[in-house]
């Protein structure tokens, strides 16, 4: 039982990175039907640039409460990878807005291999070990143990998807982003600058990619170039799983295929009677994007998948 | 009075095809104008160029003394530009209330005032206002005809662009949908209606240009054109 209430928290830790990362793919698919595969990639700088801010913070002999120290960290981070991921927008994809579906998937590609490159040039090909800035300190929890680094993480991904909710259920921005979803045509003739919406369609899923990256590095306490890679795969599976294009769908896909991955890697051992070990717990997503795709092809929450793709 | 548009020669292509043929017209400050003619005309792509959704390959649109060209198309809007489009184009997930929201987009005045506006709608239409909070994709054509034009009046417009708007839809919703057209021309806005329902359309105007493949064969005062024996033969099925 406490392996299982174990299990349980920490596939909702795992789940909450997946979650955030998935509506960054989630709200592009979307608005222009891309599947944006550089996002993993943003993830991934995100964290990157954070390592080597407190890197740098540290060797400043900044003395300051670890907390402060990372939120400076990120308030570089994060808007550098939005503006990354508006650049991204504005060289890639728009130019091949009119282009057939698959021109600008290549691109995603490509800037995804390019990003990777750019990081293992810059930050080399090793781990980073994310510096210990927060003091982390396990608690009991009925018998399982979290880290208040694990509850922190939790907390804030779901006060981010709270303010993603009212962002896009609320405010302007956020009706006139659902709007464009719709039919773009008829939001241009409301006055609604559609590369405007776009743009900032990407800017928001990067920030949330952004937090993400760190929080996954903060939590394995090291991150490397390729992170993005398998970090950005699971995501587009959770995106999937919940309903590609669906907001609330991402949110729940990714904490359902944090806490599948996480008992599966948990039990996985047994059911195999040690055949197979814990590590093979990557697998799990990809079985779950199979089934979705085999079975419920619109994913949980989702729609119409089949008439826009 | 002045010209609200003036159209010259408009040449406009899909690809090889050309759809509109170099056609001129114009429409007076606070007039009702109809464009009526056959499937195939080019009645809805002359409307999609006037709201900037189609690039012209030739001749001059001039709106409000500017040449269209020069207005960027999110900015037609913000300059009393509206268009309702064919088909309605409601967003289908997005609540009547915020469809009326995004009416007003382009408004810069306060939430109260948009919030008047909104609630003004209601008074016209009850029957948006019992379905404010509801998906517009739920709604029955009449209803979505109805939340389109609400939509467009919602931006003020000066000039309104109206594609079909009684295409599908029961009798009494048609003469519902255009009251309310002539209660909207009676406050100041300008309108140019295209129709397949030529006599409807030539009943609500006071001008009409007929257009037979992608060229305008016919124009002038509505009345005239109604008895017009070309016309009712052609259009009016008489």
């Amino acid at each position: 039982m406490e392996i299982f209430l174990q299990q349980i928290l920490n596939g909702l830790v795992l789940g909450s990175v997946y979650a955030l990362v998935a509506l960054g793919y989630t709200m592009v698919y979307g608005i222009i039907g891309l599947i944006n595969f550089a996002h993993g990639e943003v993830v991934m700088v995100g964290a990157m640039i954070t390592i080597s801010m407190l890197t740098m913070f540290s060797a400043m002999g900044i003395q300051l409460p670890g907390v402060v120290v990372l939120l400076m960290a990120m308030m570089i981070s994060v808007p550098a990878c939005m503006i990354l991921a508006y650049f991204m927008e504005k060289v890639a994809y728009r130019p091949l807005r009119k282009a057939q579906k698959l021109a600008p998937l290549i691109t995603a590609i490509g800037i995804s291999i390019i990003l990777q490159n750019l990081a293992m040039m810059i930050w080399g090909r090793g781990f980073k070990s994310f510096p210990s800035v927060i003091d982390v300190e396990p608690i009991d929890f009925m018998g399982a143990t979290v880290t208040n680094l694990q509850i922190a993480i939790m907390i804030v991904a779901v006060l981010m998807m709270l303010g993603l909710w009212f962002l896009v259920e609320r405010t302007k921005l956020g009706k006139a982003m659902r709007a464009t979803a719709v039919n773009q045509e008829v939001a241009g003739l409301m006055g609604i600058s559609i590369n405007h919406i776009i743009s900032m369609t990407f800017v928001i899923g990067a920030g949330l990619g952004a937090i993400a990256g760190v929080m996954r590095a903060a939590n394995y306490g090291q991150a490397d170039a390729y992170m993005g890679a398998i970090l950005g795969l699971k995501a587009f599976s959770a995106a999937v799983l919940g309903g590609i294009g669906n907001i609330f769908g991402a949110m729940a896909g990714g904490i359902l295929l944090g806490v599948i991955e996480s008992l599966a890697a948990g039990y996985i051992g047994d059911l195999t009677g040690g055949f197979l070990g814990s590590h093979y717990q990557d697998i799990f997503a990809f079985i779950v994007l199979i089934l979705v795709l085999v079975f419920r092809p619109s994913g949980l929450l989702g729609e119409r998948v089949a008439e826009r793709a | 009075m002045s010209n609200i548009l003036e159209v010259k020669d408009l040449k406009v292509s899909y690809g090889a095809i050309q759809a509109i043929k170099g056609i001129t017209f114009h429409i007076k400050q606070g007039e009702m104008v109809a464009l009526i003619g056959a499937n195939g005309a080019g009645k809805t792509t002359t409307l999609k160029t006037l709201a900037g959704m189609l690039k012209p390959v030739g001749g001059e649109i001039v709106y409000m003394g500017k040449p269209l060209s020069s207005i960027k198309n999110y900015d037609l809007v913000r300059e009393g530009l509206a268009l309702v489009p064919e088909g309605r184009g409601i967003f289908g997930r997005l609540t009547v209330t915020e469809n009326l929201e995004m009416g007003a987009y382009s408004r810069t005045d306060s939430k109260a005032n948009i919030q008047a506006d909104i609630d003004r709608m209601f008074e016209i239409f009850p029957r948006l206002k019992e379905r404010a909070f509801q998906l517009a994709g739920t709604m029955s054509g009449g209803e979505q005809q109805m939340l389109a034009i609400s939509r467009a009046l919602m931006s003020k417009p000066k000039l309104l662009l109206l594609d079909e708007p009684s295409m599908g839809l029961a009798p009494i919703i048609v003469q519902k949908i255009f009251e309310t057209i002539r209660e909207v021309a009676k406050d100041g806005v300008t309108l140019l209606l295209v129709e397949q329902n030529a006599k409807l359309a030539l009943q609500t105007c006071q001008r009409a240009y007929v257009m037979d493949g992608g060229k305008i064969t016919l124009e002038g005062d509505a009345k005239e054109l109604l008895h017009d024996e070309a016309v009712q033969k052609a259009y009016l099925g008489e």
